[in-house]
């Protein structure tokens, strides 16, 4: 029971009140870059949730039975980095040869995952909230799902901006950033969500 | 390659944030006070020459298919020698910079230019290019930091300057609009910025045009 708490505090929390996007921060690139379309945005938010459950589990793997365990944790930057690298190479792999049509779909979009900053971001982050094995995993995961919640929303918002007048040297970015704004002004909203325990 | 062109490039026409609009991430996140601002800037900057000049050294021996893999196990070097300096002589900084110095790994500025400066060209030109393009992110970063630390809590150089290191103050505590220091800040100071920076870099153009 008490670790179903946890996990719905930190689900909870993924999601919504300390979303990566709007309120950590992580993952912002792909979040600009890759949410012109809805489309693409929730094949892109589908994948990263994929590959931010699985780094959390190899990278919690990872770091217990080797780094901590010889004493290496300066070298956890390094380590993780190359362990999601590896990790998006396999997936991309495995992809290519079993499900091609996904693969077609998320294109350019897998390989860019490994510099999503949100997928090293989780990683680091279990080690320094120490959270456990499926705390990590369910974190990973939920995390991965207010990415996707976060994207499409915003996805959603830029197909219609197209309509929008706003002064030309907006054009572009600084105008997704202001929407982007008034949506994490949005989910500041969800910050005083707590369990009632 | 002359030094001047490259600074301008760094700086202005090519700013990496502002104009190639990469390190989104850590540019929002961390400049809620000049001092962060200051320490990640400088900590890019470090990170970016070194690996630049890494790079550029090792570029003709490095097989095209590898590239990528080989420079980011290169930036992560970087990254943690200067994690693990940050640590030792600044704590606090380490502190509130937090998971965003090892984050600096992942950040586009430091990929973009190993792949599209350092791999192409020497080793000098490519330490200048850190250089350069390093100033430039930091200058954006303490622009902004400096904004929002006004606006927001109302000080300048909060954690470095004053009176227990509160920073000096400037607006009086009741007129600063908190929600400048928290993610919505980063988001609106950012896209004004830039959208200030297209106004002007679109502007000389148009007055060219005209006289035509």
């Amino acid at each position: 029971m008490e670790l179903f708490a946890s996990l719905v505090t930190i689900s909870l929390g993924a999601i919504l009140s300390n979303n990566f996007i709007f309120s950590q921060f992580l993952g912002i690139c792909p979040f600009l870059g890759v949410s012109k379309k809805v489309d693409t945005a929730v094949g892109m938010g589908v994948a990263v949730t994929f590959v931010m459950g699985l780094a959390s589990a190899i990278t919690w793997l990872v770091n217990t039975f080797i780094l901590v365990k010889f004493n290496l944790m300066y070298m956890q930057t390094v380590a993780f980095i190359l362990v999601i690298a590896a990790l998006v190479q396999f997936i991309e792999m495995f992809l290519q040869k079993a499900m091609p049509t996904l693969y077609t779909a998320l294109g350019i979009y897998l390989p860019l995952i490994t510099t999503n900053c949100a997928v090293l971001g989780v990683a680091l982050l279990n080690v320094q909230n120490s959270y456990n094995f499926i705390e990590s995993v369910v974190y990973g995961i939920t995390g991965g799902i207010g990415f996707l919640l976060a994207i499409v929303l915003f996805a959603s918002i830029r197909e219609k901006l197209v309509f929008a007048e706003y002064p030309k040297s907006f054009d572009g970015f600084p105008i997704a950033l202001v929407t982007a704004g008034l949506m994490a002004l949005a989910f500041m909203g969800f910050s005083g969500l707590q369990l009632p325990l | 390659m002359n030094f001047g062109k490259q600074f301008k490039e760094g700086l202005i026409t090519n700013n990496p944030v502002l104009v190639q609009v990469l390190g989104m991430c850590s540019t929002m996140a961390i400049t809620t006070s000049f001092m962060n601002g200051l320490g990640m800037g400088i900590s890019v900057l470090i990170i970016l020459t070194a690996s630049n000049v890494v790079i550029s050294a090792i570029r003709k021996i490095v097989p095209d298919k590898i590239r990528i893999a080989m420079f980011i196990v290169v930036i992560a070097g970087f990254v943690t020698c200067v994690d693990l300096a940050l640590q030792a002589f600044v704590p606090a900084v380490a502190e509130s910079l937090g998971v965003f110095i090892p984050l600096i790994v992942v950040n586009c500025i430091i990929l973009g230019r190993a792949e599209s400066f350092s791999y192409k060209n020497g080793v000098l030109a490519s330490a200048v290019d850190g250089v350069c393009q390093g100033i430039g992110y930091t200058a954006v970063l303490m622009v902004m930091s400096i904004v929002r630390e006004f606006l927001g809590a109302g000080t300048f150089g909060a954690g470095l300057l004053g009176a227990e290191a509160k920073g000096i103050r400037i607006l009086p505590s009741q007129f600063p609009v908190g929600m400048l220091t928290l993610p919505v800040g980063g988001f609106l100071v950012l896209g004004v910025l830039i959208a200030a920076m297209q106004w002007a870099l679109n502007r000389p153009k148009k007055k060219k045009e005209e006289s035509k």
